[in-house]
């Protein structure tokens, strides 16, 4: 191999189109979680910046997925802003639930694997074949999340080959498991559920099914402490994704506080004092 | 015992340089013109899936002529160096003057040192959210390095191409226009390339964040009219 400042490699060490593998050969120090040293024994964790509620909802041409916008460490509010749904390429997303630091590097390094697949070999991975990379992912965080700093995301997108919307979930040993058409992780994630299962239907629109999100996530808030509402006053809202065809598209604050509003004076305003 | 006869350092470089150059020289052409969108690049490439044009970056592509073993290897090269620093920094600081600088390292090494030298010239173009913030890096088989402005000419008839742009180039060109021209300076002096015998991307500067295009024969067969 030339002395050369570009990583060049003989062919039988070369790291094909994975970018994983590419940081493993070159600097492997810079992995997620490759400085872990379990903790002694009898220490106590400090408190961790978790993140709470995301779903993800397939409709009738895509996917919906949203997530609220709350941190928590312990009993404190980390913070009022997170974002946990991310897009993962042009036509996929990924949301978080877990310890928020290891899932955002996750989800930066599953990023970079999909867009560096795309361009080293010229075509885009199957959904499937990113739903896999994200397994591996979760899998190398196995040791960490024995420690307390599990990640457990969403993957879900638009399956060109099948035109349709496919949702994924995951177990923190990096089990993929591929819903029907909907899932929701973390804290208020079996409120959420169980809203989307009462007004989930076959053939939904994006409209009808943004609506869905915002209600589920809502009932989230009403009953799980660790799952943020839509906050009027400071202008958050639930950070919400459509996937289908056309693309990967997050909706705008404007959006989601019309439809905020508007769901707040419907039948959510119940437990009111009249 | 045989002595091995005396070849001047003078004569030794000149061999390789001209060895290269033969190679590149029976390549066919490619240009990279600077338009109001952004960068186009056009090659001369029947090619379906052999590509010469690609993404490296954000901002950032690759084009190149020659031996297409080399400038593969060269191309995933790049790919990789871009995204690892992007993955320990962060995207804005992956730059088309650091990698041209590794690529011209890295072909100046292989020169001198190497068997064979690579017959290969690149390009690495970045495109800037201003237009007169692109970059064109051209750089040749020995690691020499142009910084050019307006238009790039690459390949086996470069200089008749080059004479042809200095004519009829003009900054600030549409889309339309600037392929048009890229076509008809690539071809021969009777006819243009058609679009089965093009390969054409765009770093299109109002895109968000990818900014690299590669268009279908069927749109190139329609913007070329």
């Amino acid at each position: 191999m030339p002395d050369s400042p570009l990583p060049l490699f003989p062919l039988q060490l070369d790291p094909g189109p994975s970018f994983s593998e590419l940081l493993r050969r070159v600097a492997p120090h810079q992995l997620p979680g490759a400085d872990l040293v379990p903790p002694p024994a009898g220490t106590t964790m400090p408190e961790i910046t978790h993140g709470t509620t995301v779903i993800a909802v397939r409709f009738a041409t895509g996917v919906v997925m949203a997530g609220d916008r709350r941190a928590t460490a312990g009993y404190s509010i980390a913070s009022r802003r997170i974002e946990k749904v991310f897009p993962a390429d042009e036509h996929s997303g990924v949301a978080i639930a877990g310890a928020a630091g290891p899932a955002v590097d996750m989800v930066r390094l599953f990023q970079t694997n999909l867009e560096h697949y795309e361009k080293v070999q010229g075509n885009a991975l199957s959904l499937e074949g990113k739903a896999n990379q994200l397994s591996q992912l979760i899998r190398a965080n196995l040791q960490a999340a024995m420690m307390g700093l599990a990640v457990v995301p969403l993957f879900a997108g638009y399956d060109d080959s099948r035109d349709r919307g496919r949702v994924f979930s995951y177990d923190i040993t990096g089990g993929r498991y591929e819903e029907l058409d909907f899932q929701t992780q973390g804290s208020g994630s079996v409120h959420a559920r169980n809203w989307i299962k009462a007004g989930w239907h076959e053939g939904m629109s994006a409209d009808e099914t943004v609506d869905l999100a915002l209600r589920s996530l809502f009932a989230a808030a009403d009953e799980d402490t660790a799952t943020g509402g839509p906050d009027l006053v400071r202008r958050i809202f639930p950070l919400i994704a459509v996937i289908d065809a056309e693309g990967y598209r997050t909706l705008t604050d404007d959006e989601v506080e019309a439809k905020s509003i508007a769901l707040l004076s419907g039948p959510e305003q119940g437990g009111r004092e009249q | 015992m045989s002595m091995p006869f005396y070849v001047s350092p003078e004569q030794f470089m000149k061999d390789r340089a001209d060895y290269a150059r033969k190679g590149i020289a029976r390549g066919r052409g490619l240009v990279a013109l600077e338009c109001e969108p952004g960068i186009l690049i056009v090659a001369d490439n029947p090619s379906r899936s052999l590509n010469k044009i690609s993404e490296i970056y954000d901002r950032i592509a690759f084009a190149a002529v020659g031996r297409y073993n080399e400038f593969q290897m060269l191309r995933v090269a790049g790919v990789r160096h871009a995204d690892l620093k992007g993955y320990s920094y962060s995207r804005e600081d992956v730059s088309a003057q650091e990698l041209a600088n590794a690529y011209a390292q890295t072909l100046g090494q292989v020169f001198t040192h190497e068997m064979k030298p690579y017959e290969v010239e690149l390009l690495v173009v970045e495109v800037g959210h201003a237009p007169d913030e692109n970059s064109m890096y051209h750089i040749l088989y020995d690691g020499y390095v142009m910084d050019e402005q307006n238009y790039s000419v690459l390949g086996g008839q470069a200089e008749q191409i080059s004479e042809a742009l200095k004519e009829q180039y003009t900054p600030g060109a549409d889309l339309q226009t600037a392929l048009r021209l890229g076509a008809k300076v690539l071809g021969t002096e009777e006819e243009s390339l058609t679009a089965p015998q093009l390969e054409v991307a765009l770093l299109d500067r109002t895109r968000p964040r990818r900014a690299f295009r590669r268009f279908s024969r069927d749109e190139l067969a329609t913007l070329l009219g």
